[in-house]
């Protein structure tokens, strides 16, 4: 059966269906129309204004790498400049082979990038060594959130090292669909609040940070790269896969092939949650440390760390909080200076 | 070694035992009973306590919303399952109680028979139905059977909202209850004689029609001999006074109905309805979407019959199993802005007639165990979903998930629980709603559509830049270039993939619509097939919207914006 016309141009064969409408549509025609969504999300949601000099939190894999590629598309267009920020998490036998992609596409697309390593933002600690300290603690899969909570933070120093002014991360449709049923199940009122909107406008200090293509889906950004030949780099990390998303990323899946829109309506359901002003988490303080926002004394990132030099990992992620606000042995001052970041700017405004 | 084994030679015949009595073999709570169920891990309870643990969790969901006010009318919606009949069964016993625990309120029961939706012969629809009547009887309240048919008689007034005045202060609630008592208790000591007799001579006219009514109709003959034991009650037992105070408001509301409004039964439906809701169940071209149709027509009939018989309050059975369930299936349907309101204890949307879930604390197992150790009839329906595939429908697939996780990770079904209650009914602050004052015309909440130029999942999916041209920078691109300007509400007008214009039945209809509601009604080829009210009402609406705005264009504005109204 030859392949319908294109239903945009009518010219050429269709080489697709999308997934999300059904359209029979080209190649090109289909990637016209997914970099036109991304910059109707940036431009109706006032995510990057005119001159923002924007981070870009590259992994190497498909999402941040289809990112990358839209944005450098649309930066003309926006008036924006990128910088793209790697991190290196020190993985062994993982992470090397992800920033070797990375490499490789800012040297083809000619895009300056910088690679900031846990190694040396956080006083030696990698990902390797963070693991066989958390081994002993029974849950290997602890891993995932010290990885989390520290990469967020590496970004971000990663950014203010290049003088970003705006971060943005490749979250598609499907990975905030997947939050939203993980925080119910989990019952996390406070984090279901919170989120919902495109990214955070940036409170205490911080970067603005925002996801673009958060309103295209999994499917769709795969396909884009398929289209456009990006090489991204698509292993998974040697550590173990978080258990319980394991479970909302299949129901996901599952809801989707019942319907295709499942998925957005996922996220019209997260923007349009209203949750008793009880439930929402505190205005956020400084870290006592570092001074990045922090909901309590020291910021997540910093009472990781701080478990991990006394030796008792699980002191921050474990139930309960004794322990948790004791002063520890005066950690290492691995502060900003490390980065060559001016102090001045961590203190926030209120 | 063997004098130690022969300690233990003479128990050996109850081996299997002895870890049992080490953990006392007793129910956690009186200590005394014979544990016969255990409901959660390690807590085994008696049969008696079980019994008060259910009935204190019933009574105590009304007593904490102070919602049902003494002496109001409350329509039991029964579909016949577990959960439904036991909340029935909770209020028959709640009612012949002794008068300080006794409820006060007078309930009444509907039941919507589905068959035609679900598929079900004739026949056996006659047949659940017999056996639905057999037990409605021996519970005794007015009873209301309506067929799904009935939608299509529907007037399209069902789906408005009628704004009725908060009663619902705490204040008002014992002011409410005080007066009830008043009302009991005042004649009691003055007018005794009087009030004793006056309740023989209602009580007597009260069975009298029924009995007229037996002659006429069969069925009612079990539920005039259900009458009589209480009054042989009244007359035996020594709280005898206590409860023939408590009797006349129900005599009296016997008496000022029309008798046979205490059981309205439809007359069969005619084969042309019937056919007529085939043809619109074939057309929905997804289960979840029949699903979600099915439902939202049969709340629209038990608030039709609440309305016109005066029940201010409807009572569903949904447990607080269901309830988790149903929390993640309107999350995937994208009704997120609603879940208070479709999940919560109370729902206020149609205004005069309020839902409320009293069951929403007993889980699924609670129920079942409750049903089966007290004998809680209960009779097994079809569902629009009965046998269809677990990946058939959103419904379907999360119930499954959710089940599957429950047995995995025994909290789940709680913290989702227990997550919803600190969700709220008012919108999110800070995100764009629909003009105010606009409700959805399915499922009457508060429109929750965006501009369909918004950065937000309802913008992604109508603006149209994404379709056609090329990139360009929205600043060129004219909103919807399909919506004329003299029509003017443009958003959604596209959505439902037809030609534009007010003379479209469809784009009418779709415009006035949530988010969710939208989404399902692309699984709807064509609207002909739905009900006249939902059509009448929909052609009203924006009639009315339509006249509204050609006023508008003559009415002098006196503000500011004028500048901003040139720009745009």
């Amino acid at each position: 059966m030859p392949a319908p016309q294109c239903a945009s141009c009518h010219k050429a064969r269709a080489a697709l269906r999308r997934p999300r409408s059904g359209q029979a549509l080209c190649g090109t025609c289909f990637c016209a129309a997914f970099e036109a969504e991304v910059l109707h999300t940036v431009v109706a949601g006032r995510l990057l204004p005119p001159g923002a000099v924007v981070a870009v939190g590259a992994s190497g894999g498909k999402d941040s790498t289809v990112l990358a590629h839209v944005l450098r598309e649309l930066a003309p267009r926006l008036g924006i400049s990128l910088q793209l920020v790697a991190v290196d998490e020190g993985i062994g036998g993982y992470r090397d082979a992800a920033l070797a992609a990375v490499r490789r596409q800012a040297a083809r697309w000619e895009l300056p990038l910088t690679i900031v390593a846990y190694a040396d933002l956080f006083g030696g600690w990698t990902m390797d060594a963070v693991a066989r300290s958390t081994a002993g603690s029974g849950r290997s899969r602890s891993c995932c959130t010290f990885c989390g909570v520290l990469r967020r933070r590496a970004l971000e120093e990663g950014a203010r090292l290049v003088g970003a002014t705006h971060v943005v991360t490749g979250h598609n449709a499907d990975d905030m669909a997947e939050t939203v049923l993980m925080n119910f199940l989990r019952g996390d009122a406070g984090r279901l609040a919170r989120g919902g909107g495109l990214g955070s406008p940036g409170e205490g200090g911080a970067l603005p940070r925002c996801r673009p293509l958060q309103l295209a889906s999994q499917k769709e950004v795969v396909l884009y790269a398929h289209f456009r030949r990006l090489d991204y780099f698509s292993e998974e990390c040697v550590y173990a896969p978080e258990a319980f998303r394991g479970h909302a990323r299949d129901l996901l899946k599952l809801l989707e092939a019942a319907r295709p829109s499942a998925v957005l309506d996922l996220v019209h359901s997260a923007e349009r949650l209203a949750l008793a002003p009880a439930a929402r988490p505190p205005p956020a303080g400084a870290c006592s440390r570092c001074g990045a926002l922090a909901s309590r004394a020291l910021c997540q990132a910093c009472a990781l760390l701080d478990g991990l030099d006394r030796g008792r990992p699980r002191l921050a992620i474990g139930k309960g909080s004794r322990g948790r606000d004791e002063v520890g042995p005066p950690g290492a001052p691995r502060e900003r200076k490390q980065v060559g970041t001016p102090a001045s700017e961590a203190v926030p405004t209120f | 070694m063997c004098q130690v084994g022969e300690d233990y030679g003479d128990p050996a015949p109850e081996a299997p035992l002895p870890p049992r009595p080490g953990r006392e073999l007793k129910c956690v709570k009186c200590k005394e009973g014979l544990p016969t169920v255990v409901i959660r891990a390690g807590d085994a309870f008696c049969r008696d306590c079980f019994k008060a643990f259910y009935v204190h969790k019933f009574r105590a969901v009304l007593g904490k919303n102070r919602l049902i006010f003494p002496g109001e009318k409350v329509l039991l919606a029964w579909s016949g399952g577990p959960s439904s009949s036991s909340m029935v069964w909770q209020v028959l016993e709640g009612l012949s109680r002794d008068s300080a625990k006794r409820l006060r309120f007078v309930p009444g029961i509907v039941y919507v028979d589905e068959g035609a939706a679900c598929g079900q012969s004739l026949e056996d629809r006659t047949k659940t139905l017999a056996e639905m009547k057999l037990i409605l009887q021996t519970v005794g309240f007015p009873w209301h059977i309506v067929a799904l048919e009935e939608v299509f008689s529907l007037p399209p007034s069902v789906l408005r909202c009628f704004a009725q005045e908060p009663a619902g202060t705490k204040g008002a609630y014992k002011a409410a209850v005080d007066s009830f008592l008043q009302q009991q208790h005042a004649p009691a000591p003055g007018e005794e004689q009087l009030s004793q007799s006056g309740t023989q001579d209602l009580q007597s006219p009260a069975v009298l029609p029924t009995a007229a009514q037996t002659e006429a109709q069969p069925p009612t003959a079990a539920q005039t001999e259900a009458q009589p034991p209480t009054a042989a009650q009244t007359e035996a037992q020594p709280p005898t006074a206590a409860q023939t105070e408590a009797q006349p408001p129900t005599a009296a509301q016997t008496e000022a109905q029309p008798p046979t409004a205490a059981q309205t039964e439809a007359q069969p439906p005619t084969a042309a309805q019937t056919a007529a809701l085939f043809r619109l169940f074939d057309s929905v071209k997804t289960l979840t979407a029949k699903e979600e149709l099915l439902q939202t027509l049969r709340t629209h009939l038990i608030l039709h019959v609440a309305r016109t018989h005066g029940y201010s309050k409807v009572m569903m059975g949904d447990s607080c199993t269901r309830l988790a369930i149903k929390l993640m299936t309107n999350l995937a349907l994208g009704r997120g802005a609603f879940l208070a309101w479709d999940t919560g204890f109370s729902d206020e949307r149609h205004g005069d007639v309020v839902v409320v879930r009293p069951m929403r604390d007993h889980t699924l197992k609670e129920v079942a165990f409750y049903n089966r150790l007290f004998a809680v009839p209960s009779v097994f329906t079809p569902a629009i979903d009965t046998k269809a595939p677990e990946k058939a429908s959103i419904h379907r697939l999360m119930e499954a998930f959710m089940l599957r996780l429950q047995a995995q990770f025994p909290s789940v079904i709680s913290t989702v629980y227990r997550t919803s209650e600190k969700l709220v009914k008012a919108p999110r602050d800070g995100s764009a709603d629909g003009p105010p004052g606009t409700r959805c015309l399915l499922c009457t909440c508060t429109l929750d559509i965006d501009t369909a130029d918004s950065a937000t999942a309802f913008g992604a999916q109508t603006s149209h830049l994404s379709q056609t041209q090329p990139p360009t920078p929205p600043a060129e691109a004219p909103t919807t270039p399909c919506c004329s300007a003299a029509v003017g509400r443009a958003q959604g007008c596209c959505w439902g993939a037809g030609p534009c214009g007010r003379g479209d039945p469809r784009a009418r209809v779709i415009e006035q619509l949530c988010y969710g509601c939208r989404v399902n009604m692309k699984d709807l080829p064509s609207l002909d097939p739905l009900p006249p009210y939902i059509l009448t009402e929909a052609q009203l609406r924006s009639q009315r919207a339509w006249v509204l705005q050609e006023m508008q264009e003559y009415l002098v504005e006196d503000s500011d914006d004028e500048a901003q109204t040139g720009e745009s």
